[in-house]
């Protein structure tokens, strides 16, 4: 069976600034996957790139043995590969309630009532504030809410860009365990993060990228027993 | 002091005046607030709906506001296509550009209708268009009655469609957060073209609203959108609530201005107060503080 996600060689850039220098990853069905790497090392191009925002200059994405490396966003929504974007990126001018509406305007429009119920369940925060504007919830909630709005599609691969970003060390833990929960749910995950610590306790599988390449790539544990590791990021 | 008898009358005539600016200005502000500029064509777009009113008249006998229910839908595709296959990619995602793109355009369409209507000023006639009707002390025209009707009515749908429809809610998305709008799966080309579609359709239906009382010539709608600029700046850029309560009360002020200055000089009230809000409230009445 083919990988859910599969990209090869990936370059993408802005101009002749080249921020990703070949890339390969992958993401088997219901498999949680961390990208880790600090400031400015491509995630967010990376991101960005699988979710049709941006160009790649070289290589191929492939979504469920599909290509997918010339869709625009709203095509790639469509097959089901959500990304919930570093920076939460809810509209604020909008009800807690329209929010998530929104999130199936491309996918699972039919299920939309049933969904929401899912995702008021999964975060009773949301579901107390249903009728607030989005732009007066917490940083936690809105990215919950975020979260919330990308399960709304029936994602059948769930990017999180980010998640933990200005969160207190508690709602982090409680958002990874959540998660988690997700995962479990059979929903792939692709969490892209700087928490490297956290997000291995949290994955299977993780790759490290650092200047646009992968330098380490491997199973969680092994990861985290590797003294580069611990030198790049840990400072240890 | 003026007797209530004749400031009454000024008054609802004022807010009747008012509503097709208001519509003018909904069309404006909505095409603002969604896309993020000033949309040039405004002006020249309207003189097209005029026309093409007048010469639904003309040609095929339609009374305007029968001619509106045909003209509505041609001219939100008309400004749908503008936008997504004229301005759009002409723009290349600057906003600058977009800004040029529609001051070419409200020269070429200006320029087209002076060419091939030359600069004749033209009205029609209709026989109910010196009707009146008596509401207490008032006699109030009835075209600027069934304006103003329309135009409520045409803020209510607006404001329905924006409420409860997805299309409604994506643009209000778009406004704010084009990207997490593009992640959901929101097509914000698709999304930039319907708003100028409805800000366009909006100006087909002041155009009907207006030609049994105004004329017609390839620069009438400029005066419009003139006072529609200050409606929009005075009820906050990009507010819709902003664009229906300042059009109203720009046409009860030039009302009152005509009545206590003389006719001729009725518009002076409405720039005195564009400048003074401009020196007080920048951000309009009803807009969101930056």
């Amino acid at each position: 069976m083919p990988d859910l996600l599969a990209i090869k060689g990936l370059r993408t850039g802005y101009g002749p600034t080249e921020i990703l220098r070949g890339v390969d990853l992958t993401v088997g069905d219901a498999e949680i996957v961390a990208v880790l790497g600090s400031n400015g090392t491509g995630k967010s191009t990376l991101n960005r790139t699988i979710s049709g925002v941006l160009r790649a200059s070289h290589g191929t994405i492939q979504f469920q043995g599909a290509s997918i490396t010339s869709d625009t966003p709203a095509k790639i929504v469509a097959r089901g590969l959500i990304h919930v974007p570093e920076g939460r990126r809810i509209f604020p001018n909008l009800t807690v309630r329209e929010n998530l509406d929104l999130g199936a305007y491309r996918r699972a429009r039919a299920r939309r009532p049933a969904n929401r119920e899912r995702v008021f369940f999964i975060f009773p925060r949301l579901a107390e504030r249903h009728s607030q504007l989005a732009g007066s919830l917490s940083g936690g909630e809105q990215q919950m809410l975020a979260i919330g709005r990308g399960l709304m599609a029936e994602p059948r691969l769930l990017i999180l860009d980010e998640p933990s970003l200005g969160l207190s060390p508690l709602l982090v833990e409680e958002l990874f365990a959540l998660i988690k929960s997700i995962n479990a749910d059979g929903i792939a995950v692709l969490l892209v993060e700087q928490n490297v610590v956290q997000s291995l306790e949290l994955v299977q599988r993780a790759y490290i990228l650092d200047n646009g390449v992968f330098v380490l790539q491997g199973s969680a544990e092994d990861i985290r027993n590797n003294p580069d590791l611990k030198r790049t990021f840990l400072g240890m | 002091m003026l007797s209530s008898v004749i400031l009454i009358p000024a008054v609802l005539n004022g807010l009747m005046t008012g509503a097709v600016y208001a519509l003018i200005a909904l069309g404006l502000t909505l095409i603002y607030g969604v896309l993020h500029i000033i949309n040039f064509a405004h002006g020249a777009l309207l003189t097209a709906a005029m026309f093409a009113a007048f010469f639904a008249h003309q040609w095929l006998g339609l009374d305007p506001y029968i001619a509106a229910i045909g003209l509505t839908p041609i001219f939100f595709g008309l400004g749908y296509g503008l936008q997504r296959f004229i301005i759009g990619p002409a723009a290349h995602g600057e906003d600058r550009n977009i800004l040029l793109v529609t001051l070419g355009l409200a020269v070429v369409i200006e320029n087209a209708l002076l060419y091939a209507f030359r600069a004749d000023t033209r009205t029609i006639n209709l026989p109910y268009a010196f009707n009146v009707i008596e509401v207490g002390s008032a006699f109030l025209a009835v075209p600027r009655v069934i304006a103003f009707v329309v135009v409520i009515a045409v803020a209510i749908a607006l404001w329905l469609i924006m409420r409860w429809t997805d299309t409604g809610k994506a643009i209000r998305a778009v406004a704010k957060e084009k990207l997490g709008a593009e992640l959901s799966g929101i097509d914000v080309a698709h999304i930039y073209a319907v708003t100028f579609g409805l800000g366009t359709a909006c100006l087909a239906i002041a155009a009907c609203l207006l030609l049994p009382t105004y004329y017609v010539n390839p620069t009438a709608g400029n005066a419009f959108v003139l006072i529609a600029f200050t409606i929009v700046v005075l009820g906050g850029m990009g507010s819709v609530t902003g664009a229906l309560i300042g059009g109203l009360f720009v046409g009860v002020v030039e009302s009152m201005s005509g009545l206590y200055l003389g006719e001729s000089l009725g518009q002076i009230g409405i720039f005195v107060m564009f400048i003074l809000v401009l020196l007080f409230r920048p951000s309009g009445l009803l807009g969101e503080r930056t």
